[in-house]
Formats: C-alpha cells, structure tokens, sequence
C-alpha cells in the first residue's frame, strides 16, 4: 500500500509537470498558429484544466492510500505536510480556474506548486508513528484547514506574480526588477536545492563530524552533502572528506545550525548558477523573457483573482491556522496560546492578510501595489513552513 | 454636535457632512455635471471622522477611526511579534537556567541584546499590550464611526434614483425602447429568478441583494473585540486556575486549585513506546535515529470529591466521582475543570531498606526501611539496637566548601548521616550511607548499614487547568467567523432601473467583486435584451 501510495505521488507529480506545459502552450498562441488565438487558448486550457485536475485525483489517490497504510492522516510530518500544501494548492487553483478560466493563472501556479512538492521530496518519506501530542483529530482538522488556506492563498501569490510580470517595466532596471528577479531566484534556488539534494543523496554522499555543542556535551552531525560549512571547531570522523572550507560562526552551534547554513548556503550558489546559467540563455531578465507571453493577459481581471483568492482563502485559513489550532492546542498543550513560534508566525500571516485587505479596501492599494503584497504575504506562508519549521524550533518543530 | 442638515431637493433631511442625498443618491456637494465616478465608498454617508475635526475628543476619535493608523497598528504587531520569534521566549528556555547568561552563551552578542531589549518576554511586555490595546480601541472607534452611518442611508435609500447619481456609477447604460420591448416586467422577473429583492415604483426598478454582506466587517470586528476581552478576563482572579500537580502511583492528593477540594488518586502511570520492529514504522524509527518513540502517556487517575466539611486532623470522606485514564490529548474533565497529561519521571526513590550487620560476623541486628519523603528520627530494631537520623541529604551532592547538601527536596540521590547504636556501642557509631557508598567519618566502626534494596514508584505530571474564559472566546471567534464569511463570500448588488421618456437606463453598483457583476449583468441584458452598461471606468 506505501508503495502504491508512493508511485501515484509520482504520477501525479508528471501529471501535474504537463499541465504547467500545456497551459504554457495555451499563452503562446501565435506560435502554434493552427487556430485562432482564442478557440487555441480555449482549446488548449482546457487540455490544462484536464489534466491538472487528473493530477490532483491521482494526488488525491496518494493522500488516501498513504492514510490506510499509516493508519493516520498523512499530515504529520514535513514531507507528507508539504505536499499536502502543494495538493491544496492544486485544489485552489482548481477552483479558482472554474470561476476565472484564467489559462494565465496555471502558467504560473501550477509550476509553484510542482515546486513546492518537489521540495517535499527532500524530506524523509518514511511512513512515522505518531507521538502522543500528534493522536488528535482537532490536529488533522486543523493542519488540513490551515493547508488549505495557505493553498488558496499562494493562488494570490501566483496572480501577483502574473500581474508583475506583465506591467513591471523591463526597458531599464529598476527597483521592481530587481525584486521580480529576486522572487524568479528563490524559485530556482528552491529547485537547486531539491536537486542538490537528490543527487548527493542518491550518490550516497555522507561525512560525519564530531564537535562540541551549545551545551558543552560532545555532540556528532552527519552532512550528506559536501561541507562548505562546518561546525565551529569539528573534527572528521568518517566519510567523504571533504571541507569544511569555512567554520560557522561561533556562536551556531544549535544542533544542526552549521549543518543548516551549509544547506542554505550550497541551495543559494546552486540557485545563482542556474539563474544565471538561464539569464545566459535568455540574455535578458527572466521577468523580461516572460513578458511578451502574457501581453494579452487582461491585467484587471488578473488583479481581481489575486483579490478573491485573499478573500476566499483568509476565513479558511483564520479558521484552520487559528482557530482549529487554539481548539487543538487546549486539547494538547492545556492552553489554547503559548506563543510557540508557530503559533506567532501563524499570527504574523494572518495579520499580515489583514493589513493586506484593509489596504486594498481603504487605501486603494491595487493593482501592483497589491500585487506585491499578495508575493510578500506567500513569502511569510513559506518562511513559516520553511524557516520556523528547520531553524526556529519550537513544539511544532518536526525535526 | 451640530444640529445643522442638509434638505435635498427629493425632500429627505440629510446629517450635516453627507455628500450623497440617502433617499435619492443626488450628489449633494461638487458639481452636479460633473461627469466622473460617484465615490460610493459608505454611500456618501456623513460620518463623524470626517465632519468634526475641532475637539480634542473629534482628534482622539478621527485618529482611532482611520484605517490608516488601523493599519500602521497592525504592522507594528506584526513586526513585533515578529522580533520575538528570533530566539526562544524565557518560557521556552530550559528551566532553571539564568536567562541573563543564557542567550548570551547561546546566542552571543545578539542574544545579549535580544535580552538587554526585554525581547525573552515579548509579548507580555506592557508595550505589546498597549499595543493590542490600541488596535481594540481602533477596532470599536472605526467600526462605529462607519456603521451608524451607513446604516442610515441603506435603510433610507429610495427606489427611484437621481439622475446624475445613475450617470455617474461605474456601470451605466441606456437602451431605446421599441414597442414594447423590453418590458419592465421581464426585467423585473429576470431580477427575481436572480433572487434580487425587487422594488418598482411609477416604472422604474430597484433590485437589491445580499445586503447584508456589509455587515461582515462590522460583525467580525465585534467578534474580535469580544475575543480580546475574553483575553483580558483571563487576569482577573477566579476565572483561571493553573496548577501543576505532581502525584505518584497510588498516591491521593488533593487537587490544588479546586475550592471544592476535590482529590486525585493515581492508579499507576503507563508509558508505552512504539514496537522498534513494527512493519510499518521500521524504517522511519531506523531514520530518526531516536531509541524508542511514545506512543502512549497515561495516567490512570480516579476523580474522587470531598464529603462534607474536612475535620482539622481527620482524614477527610471521599466519594468516588469517575474514574478515567488521562492520555495526553485526553485531559480529565470535570466542572470547569480539566487535569492533562503533561510530564512523568519513571522509577522515582520512594524508599530503601537497610539491614544492620556486625562486620565481623556479618550477622544482622534488623532491618529498617526509611521513607525518602519522610524519614523517621529513629528506628528501633533488635533488642538493645537502634539507628538514628543525624542528618538527611534527599539531592546529595557536595558544595563548593566541600560540605554535604542538598540540591532540591526530591530524593534524586539520597544520603545519610546515621548513627548506629549497638550494646557495646550505646553512644553510637556515625555512618554516611548513600547510593553505592558508605564512608565512616568518626573512623572505624564495628557495624555497618548494608543496603538491602529500593522501593520506586512512577510520578505523573499532571496540569490543572480552569479556563472561565475559553467560552467568551468561543463566542468571538465564532462571531469573527460569520463576520468574515459574510463579509467575503457574498457580495451587496444593486441594480437600478429607471424610464426616461423613450430611454431605459440602467446603472449597477457592487461593493467588491466587479467580475461577477459583470457576468450577472451580461446574463441579465442577454436575457431581457437591454444594452449592456458599459464600464465608465474603463473609458478614460
Ligand atoms: C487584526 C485585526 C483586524 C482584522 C482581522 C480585520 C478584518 C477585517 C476584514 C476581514 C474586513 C473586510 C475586508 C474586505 O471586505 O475586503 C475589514 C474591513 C474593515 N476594517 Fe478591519 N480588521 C482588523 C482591524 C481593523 C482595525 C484596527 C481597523 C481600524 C481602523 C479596521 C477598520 C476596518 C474598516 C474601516 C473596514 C471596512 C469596513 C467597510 O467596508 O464598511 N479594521 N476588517
């Protein structure tokens, strides 16, 4: 069951790649000049639509065999919670396609979400038992509610991001290219890290190191990719030797912290080599290179889906992050709030959503304003599925 | 106030400060031919913020009503909160460390900082506080400064519309009428199968639905205040009990914090762990690294309540109420009250036997086993043989003096200083027992303490908790959410129909979601062959 649960993840993931390209097609009509551009389009996002939408059954197929074979919700660790998140993802894009029919909206989405799954791949797969804290349905009520928002809210996210790429002014740099650009890199750099990852792994790459710890106790770290960055002060034990080149700073030494900055550090070169292998290629800004595909984009219907994936998504996620959670954390932890770091950065997004709608509401902040607002408020989605998750431990730490 | 008003022409008394007449929607300031958009933004309503602008009370007010310093409330409790998840709070930090050494060892420099800035208790600080206060303040002040207003003028508003108030919506169009066609009650029924509340009046229409979606902001901002004062009803004395409450296995405790005194007793505490060989988890145990994995914490606790009134010196009467195994995930409830799994200690001393020997002969004068909790002064054992506690150390260690102490009262690693006294020797012998170790002081003794074995018991933490506020809470919550649903998932839609001699003109307002007026508006002229309105916004 596990391993039919795991080959339907990888379907759909396939599945789930041809709809990005399909939808791709669907922009470029005057490429493919068979039909006219609008029965192509027509034609060809519903080609999308389809196989998007297979992708998610086959994805769906993944979440429900993986339940019977854990015996519970397959949301409990990073990887099974990451690609839950790139599941909603798909499911609001979905939904949102069904109101909208905007091909655009795929270009961009569907690819976020591949990536998003992708780098759920990096984490460990094994099915795991579940600690006490864990055995409580307000926990899958809450963590699947709370993935659910955040998959409607990247939906913004991506509308954002089509928004920029059209009206950005890609004649001279300025500060919005840079920062369009800025947000291509992340995403590239998020997929050099997951190949990063894969390949060492799969070359079964490993050197431990002995080294003493924040605790003064005498504590060991295995780096499965090549040590740029080592533990303040290690000695190599076994492995690859290899490195370190550099110490971490001195006063890194949380478990893991040197191991973590390495990561960080190999994911970001990886990333500004591929950006810049791509910029070569293109010989111009990515931003600018995708410019021209979406010139037809109607920009203030863009905008309004931006809008209403915030409007849809932010009762399910006060729902789901908040209040589901304070539920469950009074179950668990005897108090609804404990100002655990998850619990704040949960906080921090939905503050931040507020100020978003108000912004819009009252301060007639549209259009590209708003536009990179719905960029930064997916940033603070991933920096709380990300950062909090590896480097900010807390409670909900799934280390 | 002022008491001045503004009469409009339709014969509807205005407050003084409204720019759009409320009955007839005829713009009652700028020019009457102007050509651009209506800003429909609270109906044109007249609201106190942006009337009275003289008083100190008109300032405080405007100040708290603007959405702007709403917002700029909003950013700074993000970014606040935001600082205090650098590094843990003291809450988190391991307990009994100094937190003034701790983040520096930790964190170096910025963790000094990070404390020297009282960041390891952000958001008790009275800052963070004030700065809750005020976004509850705004909340009220801004709500209320729009809702009576607009209240006002969704309630008077009349069917037939101004002229310039129609040209003047973002969505407009006029159809010439031939013949018949299209009739009026095709329009009107048209608007009914689209379940608009249709209004008609000398031939003309006014068709208006889910006006209640302008609640939602004001609806979820109740909600929240009542949330926020649930919160703060949490510091007042009777509606919040946190007790921790340590009990071992068949131990009876009283259960701290219930007025009503109610006990506890422990039927043993249960710690399982996951099979290491367990098919379906072999392999991710394998990958954690991690010896065993919980699966199970559980106390099992019987509830029982005092009978009566408790006698000074008497045991007190018991009557069983329930019997129930605490799970983490799974408190005990009762009353307003609630006791959680939340730690244990495996196998703590209770206590340890000892036999007294002649070295010698190795022959034994008694046995006596001391309780580590509450060791006796003296044990009596064979005829003419005695023991005597001189001193007791339950958390042995020695201190920087090279002085016996103790660490804590728990009875981690006992330690002894006994006095053995014996016919040949009435005025003792001093022993130091302790874990594996017996020292003689005073020199040579004849006798000896032999450790025969321990008594161990398995300690539950447990949690009490009372919580008065959860359900004033529950109430703010729920009321956000209704707010926000209703404010986001429907949107208020009005349509005007008005005939002008041989001219129908339409005009069509929406507070959010402009898209799907459009394509309600496209099925409408489609299916009652009026002209699409156009788009005025777009025209420029
Ligand atoms: C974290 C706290 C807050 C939350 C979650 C919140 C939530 C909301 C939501 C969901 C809306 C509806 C937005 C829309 O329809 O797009 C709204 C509207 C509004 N909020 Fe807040 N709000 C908060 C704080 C505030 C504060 C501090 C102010 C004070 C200035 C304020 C003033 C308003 C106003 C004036 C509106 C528009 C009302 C209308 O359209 O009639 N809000 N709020």
């Amino acid at each position: 069951m596990a391993q039919l649960s795991s080959n339907l993840l990888y379907i759909s993931f396939f599945i789930y790649f041809a709809a990005s390209l399909v939808f791709a097609i669907s922009l470029l009509g005057k490429k493919w000049r068979k039909s006219d551009e609008e029965t192509h389009a027509k034609k060809w996002g519903r080609g999308g639509f389809i196989l998007s939408t297979v992708g998610f059954l086959f994805q769906l197929g993944y979440f429900i065999t993986r339940w019977i074979a854990a015996g519970h919700a397959p949301v409990s660790n990073l990887f099974e919670f990451t690609t839950f998140f790139g599941m909603t993802m798909v499911f609001a894009f979905l939904m949102i396609y069904v109101i909208y029919k905007s091909n655009v909206i795929g270009v961009f989405a569907m690819p976020v979400a591949l990536i998003i799954i992708a780098y759920a791949s990096v984490f460990p797969s094994e099915i795991q038992p579940l600690i006490p804290a864990l055995q409580s349905n307000w926990l899958k009520i809450h963590v699947t509610t709370a993935a659910l928002g955040e998959g409607i809210l990247a939906i913004s996210f991506a509308a954002g991001l089509v928004y920029l790429v059209k009206k950005v002014n890609q004649e001279k740099a300025s500060k919005s290219t840079f920062w369009l650009e800025a947000v291509m890199y992340t995403l590239i750099s998020t997929i050099a890290f997951v190949i990063i990852s894969l390949s060492f792994e799969a070359a079964g790459y490993s050197s431990t190191y002995d080294f003493v710890d924040n605790n003064d106790q005498p504590a060991t770290v295995e780096y499965t990719i090549p040590t740029l960055i080592g533990p303040t002060d290690a000695t190599y034990v076994s492995g690859n030797e290899f490195g370190p080149l550099v110490d971490a700073p001195s006063w890194m030494k949380g478990e893991k912290a040197a191991q973590k900055l390495n990561t960080l550090v190999w994911s970001m070169l990886g990333g500004f080599v591929l950006y810049w292998i791509i910029r070569l290629i293109l010989r111009k800004r990515i931003g600018a290179a995708l410019q021209p595909a979406v010139k037809n984009v109607n920009e203030e219907l863009v905008d309004e889906i931006q809008y209403r994936a915030v409007a849809i998504g932010f009762p399910v996620f006060t729902l789901g992050a908040l209040i589901f959670a304070m539920i469950w954390a009074q179950v668990a932890w005897t108090r609804f709030w404990g100002w655990d770091p998850k619990e704040v950065w949960a906080l921090i997004t939905w503050l931040f959503y507020a100020a978003y709608l108000h912004l819009r509401l009252s301060r007639g902040w549209q259009g590209e304003k708003s536009a990179w607002l719905a960029v930064v408020g997916f940033i603070i989605i991933m920096l709380n599925l990300v950062v909090v998750n590896l480097v900010i431990s807390g409670l909900h730490s799934y280390a | 106030m002022s008491n001045k008003t503004i009469t409009c022409e339709c014969g509807h008394v205005n407050p003084y400060g409204t720019e759009i007449c409320e009955a007839c929607g005829k713009p009652l300031q700028g020019d009457l031919e102007s050509k651009k958009l209506l800003n429909m933004r609270y109906e044109g309503s007249a609201r106190r913020s942006q009337t009275y602008k003289t008083t100190i009370v008109d300032k405080v007010w405007n100040f708290f009503s603007s959405v702007k310093v709403g917002i700029w409330i909003i950013v700074l409790l993000l970014v606040a909160s935001a600082l205090g998840t650098i590094f843990p709070q003291e809450m988190y930090i391991p307990p009994l460390s100094d937190p003034s050494e701790y983040y520096r060892d930790q964190y170096g420099i910025p963790g000094q900082l990070f404390y020297d800035l009282g960041f390891h208790n952000l958001y008790g600080s009275w800052w963070y506080m004030l700065l809750i206060a005020a976004l509850g303040l705004s909340l009220i002040v801004a709500s209320l400064d729009r809702f009576v207003p607009l209240y006002r003028s969704l309630r008077k508003q009349r069917t037939i519309r101004h002229e310039s108030f129609m040209k003047r919506q973002k969505y407009f169009g006029i159809t010439n009428i031939e013949g018949d066609k299209p009739s009026l009650s095709k329009v009107k029924e048209v608007l009914q199968n689209k379940r608009y509340n249709v209004r008609e009046e000398d031939g003309h229409l006014f068709a208006e639905k889910n006006r209640f979606s302008r609640w939602g902001p004001y609806v979820n901002h109740i909600g929240l205040i009542i949330f926020l004062i649930g919160g703060m009803l949490r510091f007042f004395p009777g509606m919040y009990v946190d007790e921790v409450l340590w009990i071992k296995e068949d131990e009876t405790r009283k259960i701290k914090g219930t007025e009503e005194a109610y006990y506890l007793k422990s039927d043993g505490f249960i710690l399982e762990t996951y099979d290491n060989n367990d098919e379906k988890f072999k392999d991710a145990i394998e990958q954690s690294g991690q010896e065993v994995v919980a699966k199970n914490y559980q106390t099992d606790a019987v509830l029982y309540k005092q009978v009566g009134d408790r006698i000074a010196g008497t045991e007190p009467e018991l009557e069983k109420i329930k019997e129930h195994p605490i799970q983490v995930n799974r408190p005990l409830k009762f009353d307003d009250y609630a006791i959680y799994q939340v730690d244990y200690k495996l196998n703590e001393l209770q206590s340890m036997t000892f036999t007294l020997d002649k070295k010698e002969t190795g022959e034994s004068f008694g046995e006596l086993t001391i309780d580590l909790y509450n060791p006796e002064d003296e044990y009596a054992l064979d005829e003419g043989y005695r023991v005597e506690v001189m001193d007791y150390f339950p958390d042995f260690e020695f201190n920087d003096k090279g002085e016996p102490t103790t660490k804590s009262k728990i009875p981690n690693n006992p330690a002894f200083i006994l006095r053995m006294i014996s016919p040949e020797h009435p005025d003792g012998e001093v022993a130091f027992v302790a874990i594996r170790q017996n020292l003689e002081p005073l020199g040579e003794n004849e006798y000896k303490m032999s450790f025969q074995n321990v008594d161990t018991k398995n300690v539950s933490g447990l949690v009490v908790r009372k919580d008065n506020t959860l359900w004033i809470l529950g109430i703010g919550g729920a009321i956000f959410m209704i707010g926000v649903v209703q404010g986001m998932y429907w949107n208020h839609r009005r349509i005007w129909v008005r005939r002008k001699d041989d001219e129908l003109w339409i005009a069509s307002h929406t507070n959010k979601n402009w898209y799907g007026l459009r394509r309600e508006l496209e099925s409408i002229t489609e299916q009652t062959g009026i002209e699409m309105p156009q788009d005025q916004s777009e025209q420029k």
